[in-house]
């Protein structure tokens, strides 16, 4: 019967039809869904505190609504996400738990620090390039929920990625102290950024299933090269330089040749000794416990009102 | 975690006035206007639309998808519904 279903439910994903989330699945199917869109989910909504560290330090108003509302939109993308994680049968408050207690990850790249105004050039640039590459695949992935959360999410990030070119752009056009701040940023989020993509496609094991129920559709190595090809002329426009001295053209593939990525320093972060881990979860556990109160008072105020209510209809 | 969770509500937007509410996802919310505002900050930030519409998701109720082919393939060998399967001279065009 299992084996059926499963056949009947991979005819389904080859034939391109969606997944919805009252459709049979096979259970291996769901707990990858859950993982990798929770993860995504906690990403957006990690993603905010860099980010928010420099609003009411932006240069000039034009920046600043800019970034105040590229951080509203990652509030949002971290919503419509657990609403589609939700869908899977796990519970927000779960999910929550989930983070707070370091089972459930959310994207490395969160755990650096920003140190001036340029990162938020470069992440916008750079991460942002990076989450984009991965996304649009993602708006084609064979679960509903998920691949409609992603429509909404790509729709919107574009300019995520324009107002951080536009940053790192005014920089590098600026002062020699400015284009040495770009240049510094940079030295310092493109490493992190190509390690956004994930471990090489020999150690992804888990790569070929979601390949094979078309959750992913291009693998961790296709990505990056992809970001490093776009990227390299980006950098040059800017009259910047990557930091990477074996990056180079490879007339015979096509693609740009680029250095070996330290892993153990990925692998570190990831296991919670990045620079930021501990201050971004404890940011996250606060604002969990610090707002129970309103969510507390927000559900007693609803019952209060309802009480109020029947009494009226009933009179 | 013994707290109780707000409910969940689904989320429907009129693009434009003239077209039909369409669902455009869910979200979290202690009482009906937070959900309203709720949806407003989250699916409206780009002024996609002019009115809004939610009901709690516990209110939706939903054809068991197992059952799909017994609801809808009645419909299926009905091609007499459709104008297509009507064969008129060519003479008489665009009817």
């Amino acid at each position: 019967m299992e084996v059926k279903l499963e056949q009947l439910f991979q005819d389904k994903v080859d034939q391109e039809i969606k997944i919805e989330p009252r459709d049979w699945m096979p259970e291996k199917y769901r707990k990858t869904l859950l993982r990798q869109i929770s993860q995504h989910a906690h990403s957006e909504i990690v993603g905010m505190l860099p980010e928010g560290n420099w609003i009411t330090r932006a240069p000039n108003l034009r920046r600043k609504v800019a970034l105040l509302a590229k951080v509203q939109d990652e509030a949002g993308h971290g919503l419509y996400l657990y609403s589609a994680a939700e869908t899977l049968g796990m519970s927000r408050d779960e999910m929550f738990q989930e983070l707070h207690t370091g089972k459930a990850k959310y994207s490395s790249i969160f755990n650096y620090p920003t140190l001036t105004w340029a990162d938020m050039g470069a992440i916008g640039w750079l991460v942002d390039g990076a989450a984009i590459m991965n996304q649009v695949p993602l708006c084609r992935t064979s679960y509903g929920p998920y691949a409609r959360a992603m429509v909404r999410v790509c729709k919107e990030e574009s300019f995520h990625q324009r107002q951080g070119y536009e940053i790192m752009l005014t920089l590098a056009n600026g002062s020699p102290e400015q284009k040495a701040m770009a240049q510094d940023a940079l030295n310092r989020w493109w490493w992190p950024s190509i390690m956004m993509f994930g471990p090489t496609d020999d150690n992804s094991p888990n790569s070929a299933q979601s390949m094979q129920w078309k959750i992913k559709r291009f693998s961790n190595d296709e990505l990056r090269q992809k970001f490093i090809d776009a990227t390299v002329a980006q950098a040059n426009i800017l009259g910047l330089s990557i930091p990477d001295k074996d990056l180079k053209w490879n007339e015979s593939t096509g693609h740009y040749d680029f250095g070996t990525i330290d892993w153990e320093e990925f692998h570190q972060v990831v296991a919670g000794n990045g620079p930021c881990n501990k201050q971004r979860l404890k940011a996250r556990v606060d604002a969990w416990e610090n707002g129970a109160w309103v969510r507390e008072a927000a559900m007693a105020f609803q019952e209060k009102e309802q009480a109020r209510q029947t009494k009226t209809e009933a009179a | 975690m013994d707290q109780k969770e707000w409910p969940l509500w689904e989320v429907f937007i009129r693009a434009k006035q003239g077209l039909n509410h369409k669902h455009v996802g869910s979200l979290h919310a202690a009482d009906i206007n937070m959900a309203i505002e709720n949806a407003r900050d989250v699916y409206t930030r780009r002024m996609e639309g002019v009115s809004i519409w939610v009901v709690e998701s516990k209110h939706i109720h939903a054809n068991d998808p197992h059952e799909q082919s017994a609801l809808f393939e009645p419909a299926n060998d009905k091609v007499y519904r459709h104008p297509t399967f009507y064969v008129l001279p060519e003479e008489v065009n665009h009817m």
